[in-house]
């Protein structure tokens, strides 16, 4: 199954509490998938300083001081490093690109989970409510934040394999389903040069949707070529720093709901993550049409 | 006397979804009529019901909601997840939103009203169900569909009826495209009648049978043509 949830906040009176609906909208979502869980928050002042460049890792293989000092050392400029349960995340006055790259000079061991300037990812094996509670996801504010339940079918239950995927400059994506021609698309898109972190089938969807974005294309333009390219099954929430957006294949088995008020936009697999968002009561709620891209921007 | 006039109320908020199903299926209880509270999206509320009695859920349901319902009349004020009235053998299920995907799948009696619209698969393998939708159906509705009617007052999605059987559709607004075997029929008399009394029993009494449009099977599938062995 998995389970996926995300908001959109409208209006900046939510921000402060955006760490907290989205602990409930995930840890709803936990019957979906029980084995590996991650959020995508965007515009956390802790995990993602505004005006800094900011990269999230799994396993640098080193404390947290001594990464922060050795990537001070290598960028020339001072790295702070937060931990957030498994998670590190470093920030650095700098381009997402060169901490990127002072991050794989300096601990070549560590999963890089994302990057970016407004992004920070957490995610990990483990129990979605454990995994929410060690990150300290309820405290979390920001405009917008994603989350994925995982249960694995297309590629082992590791930090690798667990979603978000977050393979391009903030941008951001969770899958429930299975893609099934991805290994024919990977194969293509390492002829072209791209690297991949796992096996995970989502994670060639991601880095094709990042491959579209890169050669120019809108996200819109990007979500019908993947529609066009990928055979199997999925419901995708793809997010950038300031926009949001849902699809699903023909076939359209795999659930999704949208709910939009004035203040917030959400998306989760089953209604009752968002019982728990402000004025649902009142809410505009649709299920996505197979095939068609559904984007809102802030 | 006083149960059975004033309803039961269940809350979903308070009890647990075995407590509140355990409850409907006591077959000692005292109470007609029961109003179900703060469903909040749960799965399978009010599932198997097998008597007659008058259930009415106050909010949003999640998946398989009165699924298997058996004489009771179940009334839903909100939207249904997947598989509302799945399997139902008589009695009734009204929902006054829309409805997630396979809306009275496998149903072989009863009614099932949508007021709102219904998603893909909507009447998927019905075996006798009545379906009234207020709205619009998605992509494969009545696929396989065995016997029963499915109204639809709106439009139709893609592959309407595919491999269907005996069920007769009929539908106001357009259709995306048939299925295989799936084709437009004529209107006779005894199918106006019959459209004319399902929208009444939904509510819909002033709709005008002369603009629906039955679909139903060619019947072109039922037996194997010799001239197909070389796509085997």
């Amino acid at each position: 199954m998995c389970g996926i949830v995300g908001l959109h906040l409208r209006t900046p009176d939510l921000y402060p509490r955006l760490g907290e609906l989205l602990t409930g909208m995930l840890c709803e979502m936990q019957d979906r998938g029980a084995d590996s869980a991650g959020v995508a928050v965007y515009g956390d002042p802790t995990w993602s300083p505004p005006g800094r460049a900011t990269v999230s890792l799994l396993d640098p293989g080193v404390p947290v001081d001594t990464l922060a000092g050795a990537l001070t050392t290598s960028l020339g400029s001072p790295v702070e490093v937060v931990e957030a349960g498994t998670t590190v995340l470093a920030n650095a006055s700098t381009t997402p690109a060169a901490l990127v790259a002072a991050v794989r000079a300096t601990a070549p061991e560590a999963l890089v989970i994302g990057f970016g300037e407004d992004l920070a990812v957490l995610k990990g094996v483990g129990h979605p409510r454990d995994l929410a509670t060690a990150f300290g996801l309820e405290q979390a504010s920001g405009w917008q934040g994603v989350g994925h339940t995982r249960m694995a079918t297309e590629s082992a239950v590791t930090p690798a394999g667990c979603h978000p995927y977050a393979v391009g400059p903030d941008q951001c994506m969770v899958h429930n389903g299975s893609f099934h021609n991805y290994p024919t698309i990977r194969r293509e898109l390492r002829a072209r040069g791209v690297e991949f972190d796992s096996e995970n089938d989502t994670e060639v969807g991601a880095r094709f949707v990042a491959q579209c974005l890169e050669d120019g294309l809108d996200i819109e333009t990007s979500l019908k070529e993947l529609c066009r390219t990928f055979d199997g099954f999925y419901t995708l929430l793809v997010s950038n720093r300031d926009s949001f957006a849902v699809v699903r294949d023909a076939i359209a088995c795999k659930p999704a709901v949208v709910a939009e008020t004035d203040d917030w936009v959400a998306m989760a697999s089953e209604y009752r993550a968002l019982v728990g968002l402000p004025g649902i009561e009142t809410a505009r709620i649709f299920e996505p049409e197979p095939e068609r891209i559904y984007a809102w921007t802030r | 006397m006083d149960a059975l006039t004033t309803p039961l109320e269940l809350d979903l908020a308070s009890s647990t979804l075995r407590e509140v199903n355990a409850t409907l299926h006591d077959a000692e209880l005292v109470a007609d009529e029961v109003v179900v509270r703060n469903p909040a999206g749960k799965h399978s509320v009010a599932v198997g019901l097998d008597r007659p009695m008058r259930v009415t859920i106050d909010g949003h349901v999640g998946y398989y909601a009165a699924g298997m319902n058996q004489s009771a009349d179940v009334v839903i004020n909100g939207n249904v997840g997947v598989g509302v009235a799945e399997n139902m053998m008589s009695g009734s299920v009204w929902v006054k939103g829309s409805a997630s995907q396979s809306a009275g799948a496998t149903a072989h009696g009863g009614l099932l009203v949508i007021e709102g619209d219904a998603a893909a698969r909507c009447g998927i393998s019905m075996k006798g169900v009545d379906i009234v939708v207020g709205g619009s159906i998605g992509h494969m509705s009545a696929f396989m569909a065995q016997a029963g009617t499915l109204v639809v007052r709106g439009d139709a999605g893609d592959a309407l009826g595919d491999s269907i059987y005996e069920a007769r559709l009929y539908v106001r607004g357009t259709v995306a495209s048939l299925g295989a075997d799936c084709v437009a029929k004529e209107m006779r008399p005894e199918h106006h009648e019959e459209l004319a009394a399902l929208l009444k029993s939904a509510g819909f009494d002033d709709d005008d049978t002369h603009q629906y449009t039955r679909y139903g099977s060619a019947r072109s599938l039922y037996h194997f043509h010799v001239d197909n062995t070389s796509a085997y």
